[in-house]
């Protein structure tokens, strides 16, 4: 079973249909008992990062979130849900964030149309097995106006260039986040999520 | 490099896809779950689903059009048509909409989009500007049409587009009321001129009949995105043959 956290914000269903597609049974849920039982979780964002951390909050699943990376469980962390595991945000005046990642998510500099909108390249900076089957400098589809910058460069997996370049997919031992959406960035998208769910559930198995 | 995103539209009213002129005329054009996959396979960057009905019937077979569409297409997803609340935009986000559009009910109401922005993020909420050429001394301007195109408002199109960015969205989707649906090319002073006043993606639409015009809207008129109907629907071109003919031009595709 994969955990669709929800915190009553993000494209909850969007990610839902991705995993169904891919024939993986999931349930979209807010209780941290589900999330922690299950084999794999993902955290969906769209939208500002002070109000996911706020709902993060108070639905009482940053300290699930901050406990699943901690037992190094399977996580994949997507856009704002990427953005909200570093220390802050500049986005709406500097709000603290979960700070399971040293780092600061800024904004995108101005010279480009923003929110940075449509389909961009990730190189790969890694070799890994979330990219199997994916070329590199594939498209994926980004919608942001901030992106995180973080300290530790060992967990930068792929860059994408808009002004500056900027991790696009992260990795740290079972924890997954991409700045895209894979889940709307068609048969590759399908594909990362596919990659790291095979990973996640051989290692239950194992 | 961002590539510029060619986004097939897809008018509904009672359940199925139609194509008009200057808003009118409609000819019936298929079934949206099966061209929304369609269009999917072929490498379309997004969809757009416009309810041109507007009525209450209208919104909830669109809601039942969302939702199958969102089960097994995988790119985003801009709804719109009637929309008039945060309510109504919940609903279609809840479907699995990831954009959704509102053009007659931000200009009666402009709060809505800020109400939209907040609720659901600035990048969820596309403005929709119906603009029309008036003819006024040298200079181009254009008029905000609203309810389908058949109410004129008096309101300035560029300044309208501002205050839409100011107030909260996070694309425009422009339409050329003299240019819609003639296949004699986008309108690109009005693209441009638009495009240059706003820090937000524009999406060019209205009059693509060829793929040089769609070429013609991203350089000329600086637009991000293009939106064209007919000629995908009735298979003019493919939207393989409009990124292989733009990727040739010199211009970043996701191919």
């Amino acid at each position: 079973m994969i955990a669709i956290i929800d915190y009553g914000a993000g494209n909850v269903r969007s990610v839902a249909n991705a995993i169904a597609k891919l024939g993986h049974e999931s349930m979209v849920t807010s209780n941290p008992g589900d999330v922690l039982g299950a084999a794999a979780a993902i955290l969906p964002g769209v939208g500002a990062a002070a109000d996911t951390m706020h709902s993060l909050t108070k639905s009482g699943m940053s300290e699930v979130i901050r406990q699943l990376i901690s037992e190094g469980r399977p996580l994949f962390a997507v856009c704002v849900g990427m953005q909200v595991l570093f220390s802050g945000t500049e986005e709406g005046g500097w709000h603290e964030c979960l700070g399971v990642l040293p780092g600061t998510v800024r904004r995108l500099r101005s010279g480009n149309k923003i929110p940075h909108m449509g389909w961009n390249q990730v190189k790969q900076r890694v070799v890994h097995p979330i990219f199997g089957g994916i070329p590199d400098e594939a498209n994926f589809y980004f919608v942001h106006s901030y992106y995180a910058d973080p300290q530790d460069a060992s967990v930068v997996a792929g860059t994408t260039d808009y002004g500056v370049s900027m991790c696009s997919v992260l990795i740290r031992g079972s924890l997954v986040a991409t700045q895209f959406h894979p889940e709307k960035s068609g048969e590759y998208g399908l594909r990362i999520y596919a990659n790291f769910l095979k990973t996640a559930l051989d290692r239950k198995q194992a | 490099m961002l590539t510029k995103r060619i986004i097939p539209c897809l008018d509904v009213t009672n359940g199925r896809v139609v194509k008009g002129i200057s808003f009118t005329d409609l000819r019936d054009a298929g079934d949206p779950a099966e061209l929304a996959a369609f269009y999917y396979r072929e490498g379309a960057d997004e969809l757009v689903f416009l309810d041109i009905g507007a009525t209450p019937e209208g919104r909830d077979t669109m809601v039942g059009v969302v939702e199958r569409v969102s089960e097994q297409v995988f790119i985003p997803l801009t709804v719109g048509g009637g929309l008039r609340s945060a309510h109504d935009m919940r609903r279609m986000l809840e479907a699995g909409a990831d954009k959704i559009t509102i053009n007659t009910a931000a200009v009666l109401n402009p709060e809505l989009i800020g109400q939209g922005a907040k609720r659901f993020g600035s990048q969820c909420i596309v403005v929709a500007i119906d603009a029309r050429r008036v003819r006024d001394g040298d200079l181009p301007r254009w008029q905000v049409l609203t309810h389908g195109g058949r109410r004129p408002t008096g309101i300035d199109a560029i300044q309208w587009a501002r205050q839409a960015v100011d107030l909260g969205a996070g694309e425009l989707l422009v339409t050329s009321w003299d240019a819609d649906g003639h296949g004699t090319g986008y309108d690109l002073e009005l693209t441009s001129a638009i495009s240059e006043a706003v820090t937000v993606p524009v999406i060019a639409s209205g009059g693509a009949g060829s793929l040089e015009h769609l070429h013609q809207a991203l350089v000329a008129g600086k637009a991000d995105a293009v939106l064209a109907a007919s000629i995908f629907h009735y298979r003019t071109y493919s939207i393989c043959q409009a990124k292989e003919y733009l990727s040739e031009r010199g211009i970043p595709v996701r191919r």
